[in-house]
């Protein structure tokens, strides 16, 4: 141990002699910046160039105050990262919210409504019973002794907690479990990932995790090691990725989803992306595909994802798959298929494609987000570097207990016969139908506002129209120091109390101008939301007329 | 493109440089044995319900009506929850935006946040803002997002002390930065020696490093020391001299055995010191659901609190936070309900107490019975656990025990490990994957083996060390040393 730590002190310090040489290169930063650097109007397609060298000052110079840990001494990777998601519109819409509670009358709206973030029983989504039936004896396990239990609980869920109890090596939900997630919860949902792909799925496969996000991490923090290590990203792209790419250092390659062909991916681009980043000297690792896709809602077409996984195979870059939206597909047209499933279709196995499937417990029908359950499922790796993953996930113990056992009940709901399987059946079909009303009812809403252009939700939980803002209304933003969508979404909120989130946290073909907006809220809110923003909609235009 | 992105040498450095042998090679060992039908005492984490330890009724039965509010609406939950429990779940779902399946604020949920605020400032006698206080995913989850805003790059270096928790070390090696270590006193009963941390500092300074936060684990882990209110001043005022972040590792703070040195937090300490200092100081405490008389590991949940962090350091702490969405609803509960526990004339009070006691006051006597157990054997020194889940014995180890690991290819502490693994099923960790002195060994066990097991766990141990002795001990065998 003694000789690791001085090992590494004195490779740190042979390290930082050898990098005196590269740090101008250093500090040329290659990280990707989404949002504030991006150049008003150009042409549809970006050249990579731009995106690598948005020079930015990185330099961390000492601070002057004697505290260690300020502003300019803190991660510059860390100041660089962004995630809109939760950025500063939300924080003025909480701000609105506290004051709303004594203020009623300063303002135009009664209440904040919280359509930036997939968050859907926060908008008053209930859960799904039997899910929680499970989950609430599983936690308060002498319940299961009790006479009355029968008289709460549907008697399948007292069937499936017993199950899962003697999954768990002493039936201990209150301890830290194997770092990969408990066995048994696995081999159900290796179980469930059989029955949906019709080809076999391995229990050491999968990773149980706090919500698909760290999953994501672990994969960036394996996959770079500086900017000369990048991801091929699509834009607009979930700001997750962004923001973890920065995060950990590396490069985001961006390739552009056709927003006139329905957010549609040509490998023409992919390939075009690849070869500029790698004239650059970058070494693309892997490619991020969201599908159905985040912002953007399309659903793959299977040949497509055949060209995708061929591309993959060709080029020797892992697959980043992320897949939570699986459950969420509203047109009749499509059909969700997993790139595993794909792959194997096309005769592919484990030695051929490195493919990472990313699943969550709080999208679908079941929208769990608090309980930050998830997995991933790795396949076509070494057995070296899945250790390596091991290690990384042990280095913060294991995920939480009922996150994991939730991740195994959405891969494994009621079956046929099961005492809880018709009320199960009916409170899916209603959330899932309901959204797919409520996604047309908004998308059609918005075709309807002038200079507004929005692609159907054909699945995922968002909508993200285009708006073509005026000349005098970027001249406004710019006078106000935004992003000229940050500032019609300022005005929406501020108008209207809906929270969006502005296109430029997703990135978008420089000059376009987008909002993201979720279908989430209930449906008997839509028709006064939908009434809210067209009326907004009007006198913003009338406001910025040229 | 012969190198495929995920091949072996392609990965990031940083990673493959990581080491956590808390889950390491013993830990994987004793999993395949216990596969193949042997019985494992796994004392290798501190994860007290899977040796058996039942978790408090109170907090369990809360957090399940949580998980079901519709039992909330059913006339006859009555039956099987005691009221006050019913009643503190309405008030925690009170506190959230949609129950436990809607992300929360990304710093965890305003309430339960002022709720450990209320913790804080009874426990200290001063005052806590609730805006300075972050839930996580268990205190480990805290640590990494706190060392990654410090650490820009292999020239920042980490205070920490050796033998250290090694979550610190693989945090560290996997944000790329540089671990500067102090060494603890073994013979001293493991006592942190300022002069000791300014050497460190000095030579880490002199090798071009920027020292820029000190670890301290209070009470220690793997060393079970708890330090005194003198030392934590000396170390306060070390990092105000040398402008450190300070990192309080605080998570044992309800595992005291013992009643000379009772736990202080270094908030209140710093407090108590004044201005200037007290407004210099930059501090950071954790704290987790996954100790204490709790041990709900599973669970996840934690915090920490930020003294002296500016306004717009705190600002990209929670960006960061934010990425991750929230931490889990239900541990944040668990949070709540660790700050805020029964009251004396709540139904629940006495059956909380007396479950409570009853397991500290166990843990009490099962740290007695294994330090002096080891301290049994001759060629075994342990300092008592004052504190927190373990004992860290140091085993003598004689030179041909030493020649025969090398032999195998084996740290020799690690060889021992696996020896008595293999012979006892007592799972526990080398001192060599928390550091120490060269030429010394250790191993870390925790004290968490139920206290009825704990007489013939000692007595396999020493039977299997004596056996160890006499296969390997120098010249005359064992019994004569």
């Amino acid at each position: 141990m003694r000789r690791f730590l001085f090992s590494q002190a004195k490779r740190s310090v042979l390290d930082q002699t050898r990098r005196q040489h590269h740090t101008s290169r250093r500090f040329l930063s290659f990280l990707p910046s989404l949002s504030p650097h991006l150049p008003a109007p150009a042409p549809p397609l970006l050249s990579l160039s731009r995106f690598l060298s948005s020079t930015s000052k990185m330099s961390a110079s000492d601070s002057t105050s004697s505290l260690p840990v300020t502003l300019d001494s803190i991660n510059p990777k860390v100041l660089k990262c962004e995630y809109a998601v939760r950025g500063e519109i939300v924080n003025i819409a909480q701000k609105l919210q506290e004051d709303l509670k004594s203020n009623k009358d300063a303002y135009p709206f009664d209440e904040i409504i919280y359509c930036n973030i997939g968050n859907p029983q926060s908008l008053g989504q209930l859960p799904i019973k039997y899910f929680r039936e499970v989950l609430a004896l599983c936690d308060n396990t002498s319940l299961l002794d009790e006479s009355e239990t029968h008289g709460l609980f549907s008697t399948d869920s007292i069937d499936r907690a017993w199950k899962i109890l003697d999954q768990i090596p002493g039936r201990a939900t209150g301890a830290y479990s194997h770092s990969q997630g408990i066995k048994g919860l696995r081999d159900t949902i290796a179980a469930g990932i059989e029955a949906r792909d019709g080809f076999p799925a391995n229990p050491n496969d999968i990773f149980l995790t706090d919500g698909a996000s760290p999953a994501v991490h672990m994969m960036m923090q394996l996959l770079l090691s500086s900017e000369k290590d990048g991801i091929l990203c699509p834009i607009p792209q979930y700001p997750l990725y962004s923001a973890s790419i920065a995060l950990h250092g590396g490069s985001l390659v961006p390739y552009y989803l056709d927003e006139a062909t329905g957010w549609g991916l040509e490998i023409s681009d992919l390939k075009k992306q690849l070869e500029e980043a790698r004239s650059k000297g970058i070494s693309v690792r892997a490619l991020v595909v969201i599908n159905p896709g985040n912002p953007t809602g399309q659903v793959l077409a299977e040949e497509n994802q055949r060209d995708i996984v061929d591309f993959c195979k060709e080029e020797g870059l892992v697959l980043l798959a992320d897949e939570v939206y699986q459950e969420n597909v509203y047109v009749p047209d499509k059909k969700f298929h997993s790139f595993k499933k794909v792959a194997r279709s096309l005769g592919y196995g484990e030695k051929d494609l490195a493919l990472v499937s990313f699943q969550s417990v709080s999208k679908g029908y079941y929208g769990e987000c608090g309980k930050r359950g998830g997995y991933m499922e790795v396949t076509g790796f070494t057995s070296d570097v899945r250790e390596q993953i091991y290690k990384v996930a042990s280095v913060n113990l294991c995920s939480n207990i009922s996150g994991q056992i939730l991740a195994s009940l959405v891969m494994s709901p009621p079956k046929p016969g099961d005492d809880s399987y018709d009320s199960y059946m009916a409170e899916r079909d209603g959330i899932l139908s309901s959204m797919a009303k409520r996604a047309k009812t908004l998308e059609e809403a918005l075709n309807n506002l002038e200079g507004v252009t929005c692609n159907r939700a054909e699945g995922a939980m968002y909508l993200f129209p285009r708006i073509n803002l005026s000349k005098k209304a970027i001249e406004a933003a710019e006078a106000a120091k935004t992003q000229p969508d940050a500032f019609y979404c300022k005005r929406i909120l501020n108008a209207t109390g809906i929270v969006v989130v502005p296109g430029s946290g997703f990135g978008q073909v420089p000059g376009t101008w987008h909002f993201r907006c979720t279908i989430l809220p209930q449906e008997d809110k839509i028709p006064a939301i939908v009434n809210r923003l067209t009326e907004f909609h009007k006198s913003f235009m009338d406001e910025f007329r040229d | 493109m012969s190198l495929k992105a995920l091949d072996y040498e392609s990965l990031n450095e940083n990673v493959k440089n990581c080491q956590y042998a808390v889950r390491g090679e013993l830990y994987l060992r004793a999993s395949e044995l216990q596969k193949e039908g042997k019985k494992i005492i796994f004392t290798n984490v501190g994860n007290p319900h899977a040796l058996g330890q039942k978790p408090l009724t109170f907090p369990r039965q809360v957090v399940a009506l949580c998980q079901a509010p519709f039992l909330l609406d059913n006339p006859n939950v009555g039956m099987i929850f005691p009221a006050d429990a019913i009643a503190r779940a309405k008030h925690y779902l009170s506190l959230t935006s949609g129950g436990l399946g809607a992300y929360s604020d990304s710093r965890g949920l305003p309430g339960v946040r002022k709720e450990v605020a209320e913790f804080i400032e009874r426990r200290d006698g001063y005052p806590s803002d609730p805006e300075l206080i972050f839930l996580t995913d268990g205190a480990s989850k805290g640590v990494m997002q706190i060392l990654n805003c410090i650490i820009r790059d292999q020239k920042d270096g980490i205070l920490v002390p050796v033998p250290q928790y090694p979550l610190y070390s693989a945090t560290i090696s996997l944000l790329g930065g540089t671990l500067v270590p102090y060494y603890l006193e073994e013979t001293d009963n493991w006592g942190l020696d300022v002069n000791n941390l300014r050497q460190s500092v000095a030579q880490a300074r002199s090798q071009g490093i920027t020292v820029r936060a000190m670890v301290i684990i209070n009470p220690g882990n793997p060393t079970g020391q708890c330090l005194s209110e003198a030392n934590l001043r000396e170390i306060l005022r070390f990092c105000c001299d040398e402008s450190l972040v300070l990192l309080g590792d605080e998570v044992y703070q309800q595992n005291i055995y013992q009643d000379e040195h009772p736990f202080i937090s270094s908030k209140k300490v710093l407090m108590d010191m004044g201005a200037p200092i007290s407004k210099e100081v930059q501090l950071i405490s954790f704290h987790t659901v996954s100790k204490g008389y709790w041990g709900e590991c599973g669970q996840r949940g934690g915090y920490f609190e930020m003294t002296n962090i500016p306004p717009r350091t705190a600002e990209e702490i929670y960006k960061v936070a934010s990425i991750a969405l929230s931490p889990n609803v239900s541990a944040q509960i668990f949070m709540g309900l660790m700050v805020s526990p029964p009251k004396p004339g709540d139904i629940s009070y006495d059956q909380f107490v007396r479950e409570s006691k009853g397991i500290l006051e166990s843990l009490r006597r099962r740290a007695r019975i294994m330090t002096d157990g080891f301290n049994s054997c001759k060629n075994v020194v342990c300092n008592f656990t004052e504190g927190a889940m373990y004992s860290f014995p140091q085993i003598k180890l004689p030179s041909k025990a030493i020649q025969a690991a090398k032999q195998a290819g084996k740290v020799p502490d690690v060889f021992y490990c696996l020896k008595l693994l293999e012979a006892t099923g007592i799972s526990t960790v080398p001192g060599s994957g928390f550091g120490q002195k060269e030429g010394v060994f250790h191993l870390r066990t925790t004290i968490l083996p139920a206290e009825e097991e704990m007489p013939e766990i000692m007595g396999s141990f020493k039977k299997f060390n004596d056996e160890f002795m006499s296969q390997y001990g120098d010249n005359f065998g064992y019994s004569r040393m």
